[in-house]
C-alpha cells in the first residue's frame, strides 16, 4: 500500500491504534469490498432508514425548545391571532419553535415530513420484501424484525403526532382514550391509569414524551441495528439475471461505488426531506388552536398512517352488547384493537406459515419474481387492498365533499367492499400472474415476436422470432416450479393409522392450493416432443436463415432461441440483410 | 453486432485488483462502455460536474448563514404556488436543503460516471454454522449443565423459577399510583367518575367564550349549517334565557361555574364531561324525548361529547335536527331522543334536562340521567 499524503499517513496511524485495540482491520480486510446487489427496489429501505436518521436529528433539536407540561399558561409570542390565549405549555413551546424560534418551523416540518417518509418508505419496503419472497430463509427474523419496527413506527408518529396539544393532536388522543375504554375487563382502569384520572387531566403529554423521545425511539434503534446487520452477515438478496445464482452476490463492492452511492443517497434524501419542509407546510398546528375537549374542527384527519385505523372505525356497524351488566364495545374494539391485532399477527407469522405450507426448507437468496408466486402475490394484494379501503373510509368525509356523495352511500360501499372486493383482487391477480408466466413460456419457446414480417423468397410471410437476450433468458429460466406436498395416506401398508392424517391433510390441501396453480417452465420432454414440428419450421424458414450465420439454435416450434451473429434491433438486422445482398 | 466481453471499457486498474480481493467480474454480464470510460473529454466534464455541486454544496450553506441573519423571522412573502409563506422558513428550508442535496448529486454522479461500473461477484456461505461448531456448542453446554447442577437440584430449579417469576411484579405493582386521586376525585370509583358530570339542579347554563378572538376554522360543510361559534361572538360565558335563542339556532354552553373550576382542579376534565350544545325547534318537531319535558318551549340540551369515542360534535343539519361528529361520522337525530341514525356510534347522545329560573335563565334540573361520552366496561 503506498500512502503519500500527510492525510494519509494520520489516517494510516489512526486504523492502526485502532486496529490494535479492537482489532477493526480485521473485520475492514473482510468488509471493504463486500458486495451489494444493485436494484431500484433496494433502495426502498435505505429511504426508511435515512429518513428515520433525519427524524432522530431533527427530534434532537425539537428536545431543546419543547416542553413537555400541560401547565397552563397565556400565550405571549409572536403570531398575533393567538395573542393573550390561555394554552398549555406544550402548545406555547410548540408555537415558540414555529414562529420564535429562527429555523424553529423548519425542524417541525422536516421532522413531521421525515417521519412521514420513513413509515411510508417502511411499507413499500415492505411490500418488496413481500412480493420478492426475500423473507423466506434465511431472513424470517428479519422480516419479523420488520414487522416490529412498522409497529413501533406507527407508535412514534402517533405519540408525536399527539405532543404539541394543538386541537387535532388532542382530538386523536380523545380517540385513543375512547378506543382504550373499549377494553373489555381493563379498559376503564388502564385508562385512568394512563391518564392520570380523566381526559385530558394533566399529565399526560409528559408522560407520552417519555415514550416517544427515549422509549420508542430507543427500540427502533436496537430493532435498526440488528436489521442492519443481518442484512450484512445474510448478504442482499438479489434478482436473478445473467450470472447471478442462489449461491453468489453480483454487484458493486462496498468501496468505493456502494458507500458512494448510498452515502449520497442519505444526502438526497435529506436534502429532499429539508426542501419539501421549506416548501410545503405540514401540520399548520398555530391554525388548530389549543386543545380544548370540547372543541373540534370539521375534516379532522390523522397521518396518513393512522388513517386506516379511523377508516376502520367509521366503517364499523354500531354493535355494542350489555352482557350480565358489563358493556362490551364491539364497535369500537373490533376495528381499533382486534383487526389491527390480526394484520399485525398475519403479517408477522406470514414467512412461517408459507414455510409450512410449502414445505420449503431450502435457503432462498435469489428472489421470485412476483408472477412466479401467484398465490403469494394473490394474498398480498388481496391484503392491500383491504388495507386501502380502510383508508378510503378514513377519508370519507373528504370523499363525500370532494365528489359530493353522500357519506352513508361511501359507508355502507365500504361496508360491502371490504369482505367482497379483496377476493376479487385475489383472483384477478393470481389469473393475471399465472398470464404473465404462459407469456414467460411462450417466450422461452418461441423467442419474441419480434413485429418483423419477411416475405421469402417463395412469397410466403413470415414473422420473424427474436431471440431472448442473455439477460431475459436468466431472468426467465430462474423460475423454479414447486410441486404441492403429497396427500397422506391414511394408514402405511402394515395398516397402522396415520396419526397426523387430519394435519397432514389440511397442509396437503394448502400446499395444493399455493402451488397447484402454475404455468410450468418447458420440460426437456416438451422440447423433445416439439423437435419434429422445429424441423419442418426450419425447412420453411430455410431460405430466410441463409442470410444469417450457421451455428443457429432453434427451440421446440422453430423459434431462434440463441445465434450469436443475430442483430439486435431489427434496423440492424435489415441493414445486414441488405448488405449481405 | 454488440459485443458481449464484460470487460471492455473497464480500467485496468479495476480488472486487476477485484483477484486480490476474493471477487472477479461477471464473465457473462453484458458491459457497455460509458462515454467517461472511451472518451477523456467526458471523463474531465464529469470530474467538473461533480466539483461544480460540491462547490454550489458550500454556497448554499453561505446562503443559509446569510438568511439565518438577515431575513427577519415574521416576514412574510408571496410565492406563486406557495402562496403565503414565511420567507425565512422558506429561505432556511431552500438553502439547506439544497446544500444537503448537491453533496448527494455530486457523489451520486461521481459514482455513476467515474468509478468502475463492472458489476463483480462474490461467493455466499451457508448461514448454519459447521456441523463442528454445534458440537462444541453442545458439549459446553453439556458441560454447564452438569457443573452447576442445574439438573440435580431439582429444588434450587424450582425455587429459581418461582423467584424468576415474580420479581417483575414490584415493578408492576408500581404502576398503580400512575393514577392518585385528588381531593376531587377522593373515593371514586372510574365508573362513578364517568357516570357523572358537574351539572347538578339548578345550575346555570352559559354560553362557553373561551374562543373570543382566536379560533379554528369550523366547516359549515355543504348542507350542515349551525356553526358553533358563530352565535357566541356576542354572548361570551352569559347566562342564556330561551330567547336569546332562535328557532333553528345552536349554541355550545357549560355549566356556570365551569370557569371558576382552576386548571389544576381539572377544569378541563369537567369541561370534557359538561359541555353541551343547546338547540331549538319548533315544539312540534320533537318526536321523542328521553324524558318527559325536558325541554324548555323547544330548547333542548344534549352532550357535546360522542358517544363513540368521545369527539366533540359540532355539525348540525337544521332542516333535519341531525347531528353528525366531525371524527367518524356518526349521526344523532335530535328531535327523536337523540336516537343514532347512522354511524359507528352505539348510544344515543345524553340528554340534559332544563328549564329555567326564576329570574328567566336557562338551567339544568339535573344531571345527566346516563353516562355521557364513550363506553366503557362497567357502564353497563
Amino acid at each position: 500500500m503506498t500512502t503519500t499524503s500527510p492525510v494519509e499517513k494520520a489516517g494510516g496511524a489512526t486504523a492502526t491504534y485502532v486496529d490494535e485495540r479492537v482489532g477493526s482491520n480485521k473485520f475492514l480486510s473482510r468488509n471493504l469490498g463486500k458486495v451489494f446487489p444493485d436494484h431500484w427496489s433496494f433502495m426502498l429501505g435505505e429511504i426508511a432508514l435515512y429518513s428515520f436518521i433525519v427524524v432522530m436529528l431533527t427530534g434532537v433539536f425539537l428536545t431543546l425548545w419543547f416542553k413537555p407540561s400541560m401547565a397552563e399558561v397565556v400565550y405571549d409570542g409572536s403570531y398575533v391571532p393567538l395573542k393573550g390565549i390561555l394554552m398549555s405549555e406544550a402548545y406555547d413551546s410548540a408555537l415558540n419553535i414555529s414562529f420564535d424560534v429562527r429555523g424553529g418551523l423548519l425542524l417541525r416540518q422536516m421532522h413531521h415530513w421525515s417521519a412521514l417518509i420513513f413509515i411510508a418508505a417502511m411499507a413499500v419496503h415492505m411490500f418488496r420484501v413481500f412480493f420478492t419472497g426475500a423473507f423466506r430463509k434465511p431472513r424470517e427474523f428479519n422480516w419479523l424484525i420488520g414487522v416490529g419496527l412498522t409497529t413501533f413506527g406507527l407508535l412514534a408518529g402517533f405519540s408525536g403526532y399527539s405532543l404539541p396539544d394543538d386541537l387535532l393532536s388532542g382530538t386523536g388522543l380523545q380517540i385513543a382514550r375512547g378506543i382504550v375504554q373499549a377494553v373489555p375487563v381493563v379498559g376503564t382502569w388502564a385508562a385512568f391509569l394512563l391518564f392520570d384520572g380523566e381526559f385530558p387531566g394533566t399529565e399526560f403529554i409528559s408522560r407520552l414524551y417519555g415514550v416517544h423521545i427515549l422509549l420508542i425511539p430507543g427500540l427502533i434503534l436496537a430493532l435498526v441495528t440488528i436489521h442492519l446487520m443481518l442484512v450484512w452477515t445474510q448478504k442482499h438478496t438479489q434478482f436473478p439475471g445473467p450470472g447471478r445464482t442462489n449461491d453468489n452476490v453480483v454487484g458493486y463492492p462496498l468501496l468505493p461505488v456502494y458507500m458512494a452511492k448510498a452515502g449520497g443517497f442519505f444526502f438526497i434524501v435529506f436534502g429532499i426531506i429539508a426542501l419539501v419542509a421549506g416548501l410545503v407546510t405540514i401540520n399548520p398546528i398555530w391554525i388548530f388552536g389549543p386543545y380544548m375537549p370540547d372543541q373540534v374542527s370539521a375534516g379532522s384527519q390523522p397521518d396518513w398512517y393512522i388513517g386506516f385505523l379511523d377508516g376502520a372505525l367509521r366503517v364499523m356497524p354500531n354493535w355494542e352488547t350489555i352482557l350480565f351488566g358489563w358493556t362490551i364495545s364491539w364497535n369500537v374494539f373490533i376495528p381499533a384493537l382486534v383487526i389491527p391485532g390480526i394484520i399485525f399477527t398475519v403479517l408477522g407469522l406470514y414467512p412461517f406459515i408459507e414455510a409450512w405450507v410449502t414445505g420449503d426448507k431450502r435457503e432462498h437468496n435469489l428472489l421470485d419474481r412476483p408472477r412466479n408466486a401467484p398465490t403469494r402475490t394473490a394474498f398480498g394484494m388481496m391484503a392491500i387492498t383491504f388495507y386501502m379501503l380502510l383508508w378510503v373510509g378514513g377519508a370519507n368525509d373528504i370523499i363525500a365533499v370532494a365528489f359530493d356523495l353522500s357519506i352513508n352511500s361511501i359507508i355502507w360501499f365500504l361496508r360491502v367492499a371490504l369482505i367482497v372486493v379483496p377476493p376479487i383482487v385475489f383472483v384477478i391477480t393470481r389469473r393475471t400472474c399465472l398470464g404473465l408466466q404462459r407469456k414467460d413460456r411462450e417466450k422461452l419457446l418461441h423467442g419474441y415476436e419480434s413485429g418483423r414480417v419477411l416475405r421469402l423468397p417463395h412469397g410466403e410471410f413470415i414473422e420473424v422470432h427474436q431471440p431472448l437476450n442473455e439477460k431475459e433468458l436468466a431472468v426467465i429460466t430462474a423460475k423454479h416450479d414447486y410441486v404441492p406436498l403429497p396427500a397422506p395416506d391414511k394408514a402405511d401398508a402394515d395398516g397402522v393409522r396415520n396419526k397426523h392424517y387430519r394435519v397432514q391433510m389440511l397442509r396437503h390441501r394448502l400446499s395444493e392450493f399455493f402451488y397447484g396453480v402454475n404455468v410450468p417452465k418447458p420440460t426437456a420432454a416438451e422440447i423433445e416432443a416439439g423437435q419434429h414440428h422445429a424441423e419442418e419450421q426450419a425447412a420453411i424458414e430455410a431460405p430466410l436463415h441463409e442470410y444469417e450465420d450457421s451455428d443457429v439454435i432453434f427451440n421446440a416450434h422453430g423459434g431462434v432461441l440463441h445465434h450469436p451473429g443475430m442483430a439486435k434491433t431489427n434496423a440492424e438486422q435489415v441493414e445486414g440483410v441488405d448488405q449481405r445482398h | 453486432m454488440t459485443d458481449m466481453s464484460p470487460h471492455q471499457g473497464s480500467s485496468a486498474g479495476h480488472e486487476n485488483a477485484p483477484a486480490r480481493l476474493g471477487y472477479s467480474p461477471v464473465a457473462d454480464i453484458a458491459h457497455k462502455p460509458r462515454a467517461t470510460d472511451t472518451d477523456p473529454k467526458a471523463a474531465r466534464r464529469a470530474e467538473r460536474q461533480v466539483a461544480t455541486m460540491f462547490l454550489l454544496s458550500m454556497l448554499f450553506v453561505v446562503l443559509f448563514v446569510v438568511a439565518y441573519i438577515g431575513i427577519d423571522k415574521t416576514t412574510v412573502v408571496y410565492i406563486p404556488v406557495l402562496g403565503e409563506v414565511g420567507a425565512s422558513n422558506v429561505a432556511l428550508g431552500f438553502t439547506m436543503g439544497m446544500a444537503i442535496l448537491l453533496i448527494g448529486t455530486g457523489a451520486i454522479q461521481w459514482a455513476k460516471k467515474l468509478m468502475p461500473d463492472v458489476e463483480v461477484v462474490q461467493q455466499r456461505h451457508d448461514m448454519a454454522s459447521p456441523k463442528r461448531a454445534a458440537l462444541e456448542a453442545e458439549a459446553n453446554y453439556e458441560r454447564g449443565k452438569e457443573e452447576s447442577g442445574f439438573a440435580r437440584f431439582r429444588i434450587i430449579r424450582r425455587t429459581l423459577i418461582g423467584a424468576m417469576v415474580l420479581f417483575p411484579i414490584p415493578l408492576v405493582v408500581m404502576l398503580r399510583d400512575l393514577w392518585t386521586p385528588t381531593e376531587f376525585t377522593e373515593g371514586k370509583s372510574p365508573a362513578e367518575l364517568l357516570s357523572t358530570t358537574m351539572w347538578t339542579p339548578g345550575m346555570r347554563i352559559i354560553s362557553d367564550g373561551t374562543y373570543q378572538g382566536a379560533h379554528s376554522e369550523v366547516d359549515s360543510g355543504g348542507e350542515m349549517a349551525g356553526d358553533v361559534e358563530a352565535a357566541e361572538d356576542s354572548i361570551a360565558f352569559r347566562p342564556i334565557r330561551p330567547e336569546d335563542l332562535p328557532v333553528g339556532g345552536l349554541i355550545a354552553a357549560i355549566p356556570q361555574e365551569l370557569p371558576e373550576v382552576e386548571h389544576e382542579e381539572g377544569n378541563l376534565n369537567a369541561r370534557g364531561k359538561a359541555a353541551i350544545i343547546l338547540v331549538r325547534m319548533e315544539p312540534q318537531d320533537i318526536r321523542s324525548q328521553q324524558g318527559d319535558g325536558w325541554d324548555y318551549q323547544g330548547i333542548l340540551a344534549y352532550s357535546k361529547i360522542c358517544t363513540h369515542v368521545g369527539c366533540p360534535i359540532a355539525l348540525y343539519e337544521q332542516r333535519t335536527h341531525h347531528l353528525l361528529c366531525p371524527c367518524h361520522q356518526s349521526t344523532f337525530d335530535l328531535a327523536d331522543s337523540g336516537n343514532v341514525v347512522f354511524g359507528p356510534a352505539a348510544r344515543r347522545m345524553p340528554q340534559l334536562p332544563i328549564g329555567v329560573d326564576e329570574e328567566g335563565y336557562l338551567v339544568a334540573m339535573s344531571d345527566f340521567a346516563e353516562p355521557i361520552g364513550p363506553s366503557f366496561w362497567e357502564r353497563g
